[in-house]
């Protein structure tokens, strides 16, 4: 199999596969469903610090190796986000960002002027940002003509794992992408995650379906598999659909 | 006086400074950052920073999420 790294803003990732680490039960579930993702790139959120709390989280990702990429998850305006940014810049001395802004708490769905506001503000001052949209081909454009190092159109909302409900619009945010395209949000189980790869995408995001499986490190090695399929799919080329029959065997 | 800390009022001496703070909190020395009254202040600035009544402050580090 030749190599085929993901590159973000000239950075190579081995796996194609970022992992979120919210919702999982205990450190240790995580630690085993991180390893067998074979993640290299995974989200942490920036919250207040409680007395007594360490950063557990980092020293977990630090122990393998895995980047930590900050994200603005909670966020509700641009303001917020690009302040949540700066945080997270300080605190994990990355100017790696996965910039969320989302509408409200029941969707959970990006507020689109607010976030290309503030991807724009964060281009300026420096930041890599990867943007989680909605599966609009339009924002997805603007923002990469803003300047985002990858945009990253949910399936469905965060958590649901209703898998990816608008294909076509994934494909054409694919097709006009000058960026990486990293289907983010909504992905349930492992042939979802190789729909997404089949269609063009050159990466996946999830946490919730690992991090919330009865068993998240086998569901883990699953998306990892998936990922993979779907990627190997893309790249071969997938036979036209025809509506009639094709033998497969000679005719005599 | 009176600063709030992560949501919570806390009585600190007239003078007070944000390494101090800190410290007295026991902030681990790498994966935090730090916002007053709603501005960034970089570690560089910690020492230098003296807290005025009635200022906003927020401990942040990163946790599980995303």
């Amino acid at each position: 199999m030749a190599d085929d790294p993901l590159v973000i803003a000239g950075k190579e990732f081995g796996s194609r596969l970022v992992l979120g680490t919210g919702g999982a039960a205990n450190m240790s579930v995580l630690e085993r469903a991180l390893l067998a993702s074979g993640t290299e790139l995974t989200t942490v959120a920036i919250r207040r610090m409680d007395a007594g709390e360490r950063t557990g989280v980092l020293e977990l990702l630090s122990r393998h190796g895995i980047e930590p990429l900050p994200n603005t998850a909670g966020c509700r305006s641009a303001a917020e986000a690009v302040l949540t940014a700066q945080l997270a810049r300080e605190a994990l001395g990355t100017s790696w960002v996965k910039l969320e802004v989302v509408a409200d708490e029941h969707t959970l769905l990006p507020d689109p002027i607010e976030l290309l506001d503030a991807a724009e503000q964060l281009v300026d001052d420096g930041f890599t940002v990867l943007a989680y949209t909605n599966d609009d081909p339009v924002l997805a454009r603007k923002l990469g003509d803003a300047g985002c190092a990858a945009v990253m159109p949910l399936g469905s909302p965060i958590g649901t794992g209703l898998g990816i409900g608008n294909p076509h619009n994934i494909e054409m945010i694919v097709a006009e992408a000058r960026v990486p395209v990293i289907l983010d949000a909504g992905i349930g189980t492992a042939s979802e995650a190789a729909l997404a790869m089949e269609l063009g995408c050159d990466a996946v995001l999830l946490a919730t379906a690992v991090t919330r499986a009865d068993d998240p490190p086998r569901m883990a090695e699953a998306m990892r598999l998936g990922v993979a399929a779907g990627r190997q799919a893309r790249l071969a080329g997938r036979i036209p659909k025809r509506f009639w029959a094709q033998a497969s065997s000679p005719a005599r | 006086m009176m600063v709030v800390v992560n949501g919570e009022h806390r009585q600190l001496p007239e003078g007070a400074t944000l390494a101090g703070l800190l410290e007295e909190m026991d902030v681990p020395p790498s994966g935090v950052a730090v916002a007053v009254d709603g501005a960034v202040a970089t570690r560089a600035s910690w020492a230098a920073t003296t807290l005025a009544d009635g200022a906003t402050v927020e401990v942040l580090t990163a946790v599980q999420g995303g």
